[in-house]
């Protein structure tokens, strides 16, 4: 059995709203009379759920709100959520930045945290002083540092400046070596906030690699939060969905990433008036709803996709052009498809709501993707509708192990393949 | 089979406040000495005067002292004034260093704090350390100066047994400091009011400290008062040691280590609870 190296019981934090100073000396005159008394903190009670869109009534709010997990030694496990969803709450409770409100916190080994890199560093130090009291910082011992110096300046690449003071490095510099020294920390669990968002992209690739090698090779425990959800599918096994402090989902970062991109809004039937769109409003026609005709929860790979859009028309209109786009959640465009694919000159007679359907096959690998749709008549202005909805392409099922999967690319291309 | 559970770690919101914290400061000592010489070498990079810019300062707090003191005709017991004034001020600043530094180590470490956990006593611990350079070195104007004197034969030396107990002064000197300063910190991270008066009121306690030899005031309901000030019979110890110049008086330094402990005592108690959640509040 798998042994647990972080066990976390009922965690909340509770932080107080607006002005803190004003009023705190009676709550907290208030508070130790309860505590007096033996009674239980009266602010405790109060706090909603974080949720920063509507104005709460309570001074206070729950960043956190009893969360429960386990995490295994070895395993790599991603945080996702949106922002405010109390991802860096966790991080500083678990990092004992702050403590928690209520709850407890069991940890099983060596931790350290890297909420951000280079903390401590000083402009005057030199390379060489830095490297020794960031490490210490981080809590290695100087014999430790002393061990990996070399190691670590290589690293970083600046073998030429390191007794040179680092207000004088440029920034590239600056954060490689920051990253250097606490990518060859010797502990057993390592929580990172998106600290993996510095540097060049071969100097990403680089810590990400080192991090890989950390979980894999050295069987090391790494808690990852980031936005960028393909390093975050990269690098972890597994992951946990938190949404207005709250745990929704733990398990397969697969899983857990489709929960958290596609929400609760996977509905066959997606009513398209209220969304935003993007360009002047046409005065000819609206569109109004999306229904998709395959399962829009069980997409597969190589599988056909069909849907229809509903468009209403007040005019007689002609060259009418209704397409679709597709962008992965990196916002990259993948597909355009459009009508004038098979109907060169689409002419409305009259008014009425109208529908037009499309079969295709998408041919992308599974995972999440936008899905966008616009159109546009002649000497009209272009009606764009940007996320529709996301949907989530399921691997397609075959008998294949888990080993022989294809890994990586956006395009899924089938091949033929002869041995001679 | 039910064993029990081996954490080495447990993170709560009621742990009580412990000596664990200080086995905590001991395992991140290589911390501690990285911060005092992070804080020596960063003082005096880009200086051309370097470290000489403390002799500046005591010099003249010295000789506005001896200006007063001729102006006012006061005593200084037939010790030769400079020499007077120049160890208390000397040993006054050790105290005032390590009082004001370690009494803004929340408010000036927040950021830090913010971002990664270490034993937050390593802070302050690292400022009563560092101010010793300070120290010493002004200590060693006030030997050059002593030697000076001596030659020109305008003072005599008086050493006495005491001499021997210069580090135990040194470290009451930092206990002081060190415990007010931990109390103010805790303090000010809720209610900033505090730490204006902090800067002034070392500046006034210095002048109470300093200006007079105690044992020249006469008036008994006046040398209480005086004496509720720990940093007089230390200043007074100094004195002593090398001009004998007063009766030492053991009762009056124990009275000091008594305040010693009993500000090390809160302060680490307010600092413990302190640590734990002022990024939520400051």
């Amino acid at each position: 059995m798998a042994e647990t190296i972080i066990k976390v019981e009922n965690l909340s934090k509770q932080y107080r709203l607006g002005e803190i100073g004003t009023g705190s000396l009676s709550h907290d005159l208030n508070r130790w009379w309860h505590k007096v008394r033996g009674k239980e903190d009266p602010y405790l009670k109060l706090g909603e759920t974080n949720d920063r869109t509507t104005k709460g009534n309570s001074e206070y709010v729950w960043a956190l709100r009893d969360i429960n997990f386990e995490i295994n030694r070895g395993e790599v496990w991603g945080v996702v959520g949106k922002n405010g969803a109390g991802k860096s709450t966790l991080l500083k409770l678990l990092s004992r930045i702050t403590t928690p409100s209520t709850g407890i916190i069991k940890i099983n080994g060596k931790m350290a945290s890297l909420l951000e890199v280079g903390t401590g560093f000083h402009g005057e130090l030199t390379g060489r002083e830095n490297i020794f009291l960031n490490g210490a910082i981080l809590g290695m011992k100087r014999k430790e540092i002393a061990s990996k110096l070399d190691e670590i300046v290589a690293f970083a690449g600046v073998e030429k400046y390191i007794d040179t003071p680092v207000k004088r490095y440029s920034s590239g510099m600056y954060v490689r070596l920051a990253f250097a020294v606490a990518a060859h920390l010797d502990t057993d669990i390592l929580i990172l906030d998106e600290v993996l968002a510095v540097g060049d992209a071969s100097f990403q690739r680089k810590c990400l690699g080192k991090m890989n090698d950390a979980a894999t090779n050295q069987g090391k425990t790494v808690l990852f939060v980031s936005h960028n959800l393909s390093q975050v599918q990269g690098l972890c096994k597994k992951g946990m969905l938190l949404e207005n402090g709250q745990l929704k989902l733990t398990g397969d970062i697969n899983r857990v990433v489709s929960e958290y991109v596609l929400g609760n809004q996977q509905a066959s039937h997606i009513d398209i008036t209220q969304l935003p769109r993007v360009g002047p409003k046409s005065m000819d026609f609206f569109i109004r709803k999306l229904n998709f005709i395959t399962d829009a929860t069980n997409i597969t790979e190589n599988e056909p996709i069909e849907f229809e859009i509903e468009f209403e028309c007040f005019n007689a209109i002609k060259e009418l052009v209704i397409g679709f786009s597709i962008r992965d959640t990196m916002d990259t465009k993948l597909i355009e498809c459009r009508t004038t694919s098979n109907i060169p000159n689409l002419n409305i007679e009259k008014p009425g709501i109208y529908t037009v359907s499309v079969v295709t096959k998408l041919n992308i690998t599974a995972g999440v993707y936008v899905l966008n749709v616009g159109a546009r008549c002649l000497n009209g202005p272009l009606e764009y509708i940007p996320s529709v909805t996301n949907i989530e392409i399921l691997p397609c099922n075959n008998e294949l192990e888990e080993w022989n999967k294809p890994s990586a690319g956006i395009v899924n291309t089938p091949s033929q393949w002869t041995l001679k | 089979m039910t064993k029990e559970e081996k954490w080495t770690n447990i993170i709560q919101s009621n742990t009580a406040v412990s000596v664990n914290s200080l086995k905590d400061v001991w395992q991140y000592r290589d911390l501690l000495w990285m911060f005092v010489k992070r804080d020596i070498v960063t003082n005096y990079k880009q200086t051309i005067l370097g470290p000489l810019w403390f002799f500046i300062q005591p010099a003249m707090t010295t000789a506005l002292f001896v200006f007063i003191n001729r102006a006012a005709n006061t005593s200084t017991n037939g010790v030769h004034p400079i020499l007077f004034f120049l160890i208390g001020v000397t040993a006054w600043n050790y105290f005032a260093e390590c009082l004001t530094k370690t009494s803004t180590t929340f408010k000036d470490n927040a950021y830090i704090f913010g971002k990664v956990y270490f034993p937050r006593l390593i802070l302050p611990l690292s400022v009563v350390f560092s101010s010793l350079i300070k120290f010493f070195i002004q200590f060693f104007l006030f030997l050059i100066t002593l030697l000076v004197l001596l030659w020109m034969g305008k003072t005599t030396l008086h050493l006495q047994p005491t001499i021997l107990l210069f580090p135990l002064l040194i470290i009451i000197m930092a206990g002081l400091g060190l415990g007010a300063g931990m109390i103010i910190t805790s303090l000010t991270t809720k209610y900033r009011d505090l730490a204006l008066l902090v800067q002034f009121g070392v500046q006034l306690l210095m002048y109470g400290t300093l200006a007079i030899p105690l044992s020249s005031i006469k008036n008994e309901w006046m040398q209480q008062i005086l004496l509720s000030n720990p940093m007089i019979p230390i200043i007074e110890t100094f004195r002593q040691a090398f001009f004998n110049d007063s009766a030492f008086n053991i009762n009056h330094l124990l009275y000091s280590v008594t305040i010693m402990v009993f500000l090390l005592l809160i302060g680490f108690y307010s600092f413990s609870k302190t640590e734990k959640t002022f990024t939520d509040t400051i």
